[in-house]
């Protein structure tokens, strides 16, 4: 049967919207009725039919959306894709994660045929239909990784590991919750992660950067993230800080369940096999407040976490200046009674 | 979480001799299909099941990456070492099924280099095997530099020269001939990335040289493998598991928690991945260190041990496991 993909957009008219059947796969990121950082990671292995983990590369209604945003994206500002030189062999690696990993979870609508070096590469949602010699990069329009990203969600770093550190030396990143990948392009693990508060002191970073480095190949991992957008706009970015940030003073309460959105990033960690790096892809999750409390437990548990998250954390995440007026808006939905344990909604 | 790699299922397709000492060993997967792609200084780690005893010992892959119908492996005869190459030249034939790991790099090459300038000492010649086929097949600029005692002894010296030619450089002790080592580093073009892999002495001397000479330690990579010592016996307790265990002469203690059904993380197996450090809880004699990974006040202090390579004398022993 497959998917049917949703015609709309995440910029001027904000379209966008999530069917019954996305609204209840959402990817909601608390469990408990609370948050603090914890190293949330566990190993990356499909999960319950259903949910965006039934493939370890999910694509779903919004997919041909999303590509297209990314499309204007680039077309504005081409250093939002950005490889150096000694990347080239990484995004070959990437570009058949992606493509077996598309065309095992979806193969109604992406094939590979892989006959040696010679690769076929069926894209029917895009139209696509290439043909290509796979290592030698003038047979593609674009480079390995560039090619495959713009037709894959999500975005995705791919870092270089050496002198027990990983680089940010490659990257597409078009739908990022306010950072900028030709800011951080060549910079470490330590120096990309400086502006992040607590959770240095916490160790986290060092910790996190032990079980980075180890991932073996064949094992990936992920963890989720959280943050919220105004509107749902994919390309929150520094660069375009002028065309989304004043948003936030946009929110009443006659507008939040329509303008407050839940940003999910479902963060995974990759070991490339021909050139030893790691590709992390961080997919983007949108969820509007309307959506998001036609599930009442989801509906209770939001307003507990959003009102009780420490006051640097919500800085740093940008709430703020709408915190009390979603908070009030939530707690007309939460009536104290307890939520049940886990992510899902009852 | 688990740290450890995923099995592959593999049978032996292929056992070629190769010089007095070193036999090559072929796996393809049982299941017909192709193996994991791989990057050149990756190793994998081989499970030997000898009557009651398991040994696993890592091993660098020395095909090309660009071939994965099979893995290659060249083990060196040590008739005075704890069994596993032992074993392997022995008791492996053609047709028996075995399990190996996925593959771990923990000797990459860094693809920014301008050049990468590699020195093997005897063995160590594999993981190079593996690297140059990768650079050769991307026009990559490399130059090998191998030391080996006899020109009977140069496993794949041969094979080497007829691939690559004046790009790979040959050293006999047996006549005498020595790598100019100060003069070889200090003529590298800028850019260029030191690779050495072989005996301690060698990569201590190589690591040594480039220090004093001003090489950057981010462009000095190395790989050693110090394989498990033999020597005498000693008693352990595990504090978390509540057992107290004997390491046998020939046994390393990660092998014997292991025996005891307590499994710390491991990648490497020979001291240098750092996944089974190991705290100490008390202790009273001496500990014989042997790994790469900790530092020399971690060795000093005696608060952790790495239990793949690393024994201990004395009267006691309690372990944070």
């Amino acid at each position: 049967m497959g998917i049917t993909f949703r015609k709309e957009t995440f910029r001027d008219d904000y379209t966008f919207r999530n069917s019954p059947e996305h609204i209840r796969r959402f990817p909601f990121p608390f469990n408990e009725d609370a948050y603090m950082y914890t190293v949330n990671i566990e190993p990356h292995v499909v999960g319950p039919k259903g949910s965006v983990l039934e493939n370890l590369i999910d694509v779903d209604e919004h997919y041909v959306a999303e590509m297209q945003d990314r499309a204007l994206v680039l077309a504005e500002d081409p250093l939002r894709c950005q490889s150096l030189p000694h990347m080239t062999l990484a995004g070959w690696d990437l570009l058949e994660l992606l493509m077996e990993q598309q065309a095992l979870g979806y193969p109604e609508h992406f094939t590979l045929e892989r006959d040696g070096d010679r690769w076929r590469w069926i894209n029917r949602p895009l139209g696509i239909d290439d043909t290509f010699t796979f290592g030698d990069t003038s047979t593609l329009p674009y480079g390995p990784m560039e090619y495959i990203t713009r037709q894959s969600q999500g975005d995705f770093c791919i870092l270089d590991q050496r002198d027990g550190n990983l680089w940010m030396d490659a990257g597409m990143v078009t739908t990022q919750a306010d950072w900028s990948l030709d800011f951080d392009i060549g910079m470490n693990f330590f120096e990309w992660h400086a502006p992040v508060p607590l959770a240095h002191e916490k160790g986290i970073f060092t910790r996190a950067l032990k079980f980075l480095t180890n991932i073996q190949q064949g094992k990936p991992a992920r963890r989720l993230n959280w943050t919220m957008t105004i509107n749902p706009r994919l390309d929150t970015s520094p660069e375009n800080y002028h065309k989304w940030g004043p948003d936030r003073a946009t929110v009443t309460p006659e507008n939040v369940g329509q303008k407050v959105h839940l940003r999910v990033e479902l963060q995974s960690f990759w070991r490339l096999p021909r050139s030893n790096a790691i590709v992390f892809p961080i997919r983007c999750y949108l969820i509007k407040m309307d959506e998001l409390v036609t599930q009442p437990k989801w509906a209770r548990r939001l307003h507990r976490v959003i009102r009780d998250l420490p006051e640097e954390l919500a800085t740093y995440k940008g709430l703020t200046r709408y915190r009390p007026t979603l908070v009030e808006w939530l707690s007309r939905l939460d009536d104290g009674s307890p939520t049940s344990p886990g992510f899902g909604p009852d | 979480m688990s740290t450890g790699t995923t099995k592959l299922d593999v049978v032996v397709s292929d056992v070629v001799p190769v010089n007095d000492l070193v036999t090559r060993f072929h796996f393809r997967r049982r299941d017909g299909g192709l193996l994991p792609t791989f990057s050149g200084g990756a190793h994998v780690v081989v499970e030997m099941r000898d009557s009651d005893r398991t040994r696993l010992n890592p091993y660098s892959l020395m095909g090309s990456p660009l071939d994965t119908r099979e893995y290659t492996i060249s083990v060196r005869r040590d008739d005075v070492g704890r069994g596993g190459s032992l074993f392997m030249h022995r008791q492996v034939k053609p047709g028996l099924e075995m399990v190996i790991s996925y593959p771990v790099n923990l000797f990459s090459l860094d693809l920014r280099a301008k050049k990468h300038l590699m020195l093997a000492g005897g063995i160590g010649i594999t993981p190079f095997m593996a690297q140059t086929s990768q650079l050769a097949a991307a026009g990559g600029n490399f130059e090998l530099h191998y030391t080996c005692r006899t020109a009977s002894l140069g496993t794949y010296a041969d094979v080497l020269q007829q691939r690559y030619g004046n790009r790979v450089h040959l050293y006999h002790d047996d006549r005498e001939q020595r790598i100019d080592l100060d003069r070889l580093l200090s003529s590298q073009p800028l850019g260029t990335h030191l690779y050495v892999c072989g005996p301690a002495g060698m990569i201590n001397w190589v690591r040594h040289r480039a220090a004093a000479l001003g090489w950057p330690s981010e462009t000095v990579h190395f790989e050693h493998f110090a394989a498990p010592q033999p020597g005498a016996p000693f008693d352990v307790t595990l504090a978390v598991s509540g057992k107290t265990i004997r390491v046998g002469e020939q046994q390393s203690l990660l092998e014997a928690m292991e025996a005891a059904g307590v499994d710390p993380p491991y990648l490497c197996r020979g001291g240098v991945c750092g996944q089974c450090e190991t705290n100490v809880i008390s202790s009273d004699g001496k500990f014989i260190h042997n790994d790469h990974w900790l530092s020399e006040e971690d060795h000093r202090s005696g608060c952790k041990i790495m239990p793949c390579v690393s024994r201990f004398e004395g009267k006691s022993l309690v372990l944070e496991r």
